[in-house]
């Protein structure tokens, strides 16, 4: 389902990267684990086509994701990813429940059903009309997480989830995003420098 | 959801901003509006009182007064004229028809013009309730004046010397209401309009004041020493209009003033303050735009994470940069509007005093051609000041701002 060879890219001919081939089947889940600096993150972008790659092929869901034009990357990305990021952003005009909304609307869908059941799924249904500044920590989280998987993705791209928590909250998240991806039909990839969780991974590599 | 609505989301989320360039924008169209709105009643309003009415000839003096006083009646007479003379004026081949009319008192500061019954026709006057005068001291009275002093059919009037409110009495000057006209929306529903003769005979046994500086009126007997206040012409050629009022002017003790001439000269008048002040209008506006501009621009960068995650949740480059567009058309378009409903209370503020003071009513809220300029710009500033913001976020390079977060 995923395929990559002989990735290259440089950052104004300055940082220079190239990535291990990845090939990873249906039904699998992945973590990538590498120290800062080693092109974590700019390797989840390209995963997620948010960069382009300066060479190599990256073959997602049997498209080659180098071949596209940044148009087709921003429709590809809202039918098939859903984005978990290290610090959770929001729109911060709207309350929880208009974000995903938000984020249906962009991938021409509209069903509330699916956003209450998504909610309640992550224990954070009462808070769906509050402004998300007004949220802790814990539930912005959680709320970054449903708007990952609002739109069924078929793969969660997960870039450092864990970082900042202590180690019952660490687990806590990743079987709370395991479940989600299971839950929903989704494969996980998550990207991180946190060693806690290779013991959750039955396939990872290392950068 | 939509983009749409997310616009209006941002704008109420940051409401103090957007109130000010709101505010300004609200200023500047309104401003304007009001006083294009302004300008439009007022000339409307000229020129329909100016209808059919080529030349007016009165005393010597300044022809604007004697315009304003005769044609529109409100300012003092330049004086009064012989009647003979006046007759041999409008005994000339170049004179189509003629009016005089005759000014003396007053009714509780509404003038009481003596005229003949053209005056009448001339401004389409039409008779409500009871009849015309037949005798005199029989008056029709004009719309304004019997709403604001509610008078009625049968009322008697006792009218005060001058045209001014505070004159002295006459106890004979008892008219009788004999008729009421219909609204014209011309001078006349502000007038109380008797016929000549009983102007003539009100003064002729009225003890004259000589400290009365309103009006110089003779009291001979004769018939052929009477006067009036000034003649209403209308030529029978309006080539006339060149040549005629010069030959009065230079070969008699009268004066001739030409109605659209000297109005267009006031319009120039006014017109120097009107320019001023909408330079002054539009500047607002070009202010409101900056103003937008910077505050699209600061919240672009308060909102960059924000947009990246909007442009990751799979919008495309063109969703966002139309985002911002909204934005601020949203804002210009609600400044616009919201500056016509603010002119169109200045207006009705305007005419209320206006109508304290000269009894003229400006209401009428029609949309003006001027005004769709006004939109446009509206709707100018608005694109024009979001274009920046709608480029940058257009070239965003969402990556880079990701990671660095």
């Amino acid at each position: 389902m995923l395929k990559t060879k002989e990735v290259e890219f440089n950052y104004d001919n300055q940082m220079f990267f190239k990535f291990q081939n990845i090939d990873l089947n249906s039904n699998e889940n992945l973590l990538i684990i590498g120290e800062s600096g080693v092109g974590k993150t700019t390797l989840m972008h390209l995963l997620a086509g948010l960069l382009k790659s300066n060479s190599g092929s990256i073959k997602l869901f049997d498209k080659e994701l180098n071949q596209m034009s940044s148009y087709q990357l921003d429709s590809f990305r809202k039918n098939n990813i859903g984005i978990v990021f290290q610090r959770p952003h929001f729109v911060n005009s709207l309350t929880v429940k208009e974000n995903l909304q938000l984020a249906q609307y962009i991938a021409n869908k509209n069903d509330n059903t699916r956003i209450e059941s998504i909610l309640k799924n992550l224990n954070i249904f009462e808070k769906s009309n509050k402004k998300t500044n007004q949220l802790s920590q814990g539930e912005k989280q959680r709320v970054s997480i449903a708007l990952a998987i609002v739109n069924s993705p078929k793969l969660i791209l997960a870039d450092e989830p864990t970082s900042s928590l202590d180690d019952n909250n660490c687990s806590k998240v990743i079987k709370l995003l395991k479940k989600q991806a299971t839950d929903f039909g989704a494969q996980l990839i998550v990207i991180t420098h946190d060693s806690r969780l290779k013991k959750h991974f039955k396939k990872s590599i290392e950068l | 959801m939509n983009i749409f609505k997310l616009s209006i989301k941002n704008i109420f989320n940051k409401p103090l901003s957007s109130s000010i360039s709101l505010a300004l924008l609200v200023l500047g169209v309104g401003i304007i509006s009001l006083l294009l709105q302004l300008n439009t009643l007022i000339k409307d309003q000229m020129d329909n009182n100016l209808r059919g009415i080529d030349m007016v000839v009165g005393a010597k003096g300044s022809p604007l007064q004697l315009i304003l006083s005769s044609v529109y009646h409100i300012d003092s007479p330049t004086g009064n004229i012989s009647l003979a003379e006046a007759e041999t004026i409008s005994n000339n081949r170049m004179v189509g028809s003629s009016i005089k009319i005759l000014y003396g008192d007053n009714y509780k500061g509404f003038r009481i013009v003596g005229a003949e019954k053209k005056f009448i026709e001339l401004y389409k006057g039409v008779i409500k309730e009871g009849k015309d005068w037949d005798n005199p001291y029989e008056v029709l009275v004009g719309s304004k004046v019997y709403e604001k002093l509610k008078i009625n059919l049968g009322d008697e009037l006792i009218s005060s010397h001058g045209l001014r409110e505070t004159g002295q009495s006459h106890d004979e000057g008892t008219f009788k209401v004999v008729g009421l006209l219909k609204p014209s929306n011309s001078v006349i529903d502000q007038l109380i309009i008797t016929s000549p003769q009983s102007v003539w005979d009100i003064h002729e046994t009225h003890d004259h004041d000589e400290n009365e500086n309103e009006h110089e009126h003779e009291h001979e007997n004769e018939h052929d020493n009477r006067e009036i206040t000034a003649m209403l012409i209308k030529f029978k050629s309006p080539m006339n209009i060149i040549q005629f009022p010069r030959q009065i002017n230079e070969n008699t003790n009268l004066q001739a003033a030409v109605p659209s001439y000297e109005i267009s000269r006031l319009f120039k008048l006014f017109g120097f303050g009107i320019e001023t002040l909408s330079y002054l209008a539009y500047l607002i506006i070009i202010v409101s735009g900056f103003s937008l501009f910077i505050n699209l621009f600061n919240s672009m960068r308060e909102r960059k994470y924000e947009m990246a995650l909007i442009r990751t949740l799979g919008a495309s480059r063109f969703q966002l940069s139309t985002m911002i567009i909204f934005e601020s058309l949203v804002l210009t378009i609600s400044g616009f509007i919201l500056g016509l409903l603010f002119s169109r209370f200045g207006v009705m503020f305007v005419s209320s005093l206006m109508e304290e003071s000269i009894n003229y009513n400006l209401n009428s809220l029609k949309i003006l051609n001027e005004e769709y300029w006004l939109l446009g710009l509206s709707v100018l500033i608005g694109v024009v000041s979001s274009l920046i913001p709608a480029i940058q976020v257009y070239k965003m390079n969402i990556s880079k701002i990701l990671a660095d977060a």
